[in-house]
């Protein structure tokens, strides 16, 4: 099993933390799920000292912090974003968002990249939120990271694997670089898929958080990763177009 | 000395970073940032504000 600069996970699940009808079902979700990474950010402090309460609940659920870099849209303020958070959450690990349009959230590729590069000099180690691109990915690994996350489809909108092919060459064309889906996905058939296409883990929240009930959807999808990362283990077989009997033909009676 | 504090205009009693996070209620696990420049908790002590300086002071919170 792959690692994740040198964490092995628990299991394929990382799960967002953000839109949960309550802290109380967001801590049920991760314990319903066993995700074992949980991604946050950091916002404007208020005197109420809400982030604080929140750091508490988060830090005793045992999982491992990603912090992300959400809503940033240019290099400085993504570097600047991930120091402030590698400090408050004291971790290197950093989820780099670099925010290109405004409608898709599709990644700025170009400052992905370079941000990288700033932030694995730095000494942190950086999970990209990318496309499906290869050459793209090939200058993410050269800027030193370690971890490819690219997108199912656009964050939030629960499509699924829009780009089945180019997902495909990417597990190709990476066979031994951690891939993680990230953002996308709305169906736990949705996560398996992405698990038996041979991704390496998913990284969801809204189809969580948003479910009528998290707490079940949770475990939905923990079921629905690692059966696809079972069925991946177990060398499914190719679709044909036409049909093959399963019933043995030798030994039938002759009764026409 | 007037400051903008999270966005928000201030007048602050405050001269270094350290003492405006006291002045203000600030504790706890926080990051901040000067005009845009990330100052780490060891060198708050030491970060002289002036008239007109931006600051932010962020916490954990949700994300995805």
């Amino acid at each position: 099993m792959k690692t994740f600069y040198g964490t092995t996970l628990p299991n394929p699940l990382m799960l967002g933390t953000a839109q949960y009808p309550s802290p109380a079902i967001l801590e049920q979700a991760f314990r319903s799920s066993g995700a074992g990474v949980a991604t946050v950010s950091l916002r404007r402090e208020g005197a109420g000292g809400a982030g604080q309460t929140f750091w508490t609940m988060i830090r005793d659920l045992g999982v491992h912090i990603l912090p992300n870099t959400a809503g940033c849209h240019t290099v400085k303020e993504a570097v600047t974003t991930a120091q402030m958070a590698r400090e408050v959450f004291d971790t290197k690990w950093i989820k780099l968002e670099l925010i290109g349009h405004t409608d898709s959230l599709q990644p700025d590729v170009f400052q992905l990249v370079e941000a990288a590069r700033i932030l694995t000099e730095d000494g942190f180690q950086v999970f990209p939120y990318t496309t499906e691109d290869l050459i793209v990915g090939e200058r993410l690994l050269e800027a030193g990271c370690e971890v490819l996350m690219p997108w199912g489809a656009p964050i939030g909108s629960g499509r699924g694997l829009n780009n089945e092919y180019a997902l495909r060459a990417m597990r190709a064309e990476f066979p031994d670089v951690p891939l993680v889906i990230d953002a996308g996905i709305g169906l736990p058939s949705h996560a398996a898929h992405a698990m038996e296409l041979g991704f390496d883990a998913v990284l969801l929240n809204t189809a969580v958080a948003r479910a009528g009930d998290p707490i079940e959807m949770a475990q939905a999808m923990a079921m629905a990763v690692q059966a696809g990362q079972l069925a991946r283990q177990a060398d499914p077989i190719e679709p044909r177009d036409m049909a093959e009997a399963s019933t043995p033909v030798v030994g039938k009676a002759f009764l026409s | 000395m007037k400051i903008v504090l999270n966005g928000e205009p201030r007048e602050v009693q405050a001269s270094a970073l350290s003492d405006l996070l006291a002045e203000c209620g600030f504790s706890g696990r926080v990051a901040t940032a000067v005009n845009e420049e990330f100052v780490p908790s060891s060198r708050r002590i030491g970060c002289e504000l002036k008239d007109g300086d931006r600051v932010e002071i962020l916490s954990p919170m949700q994300g995805g």
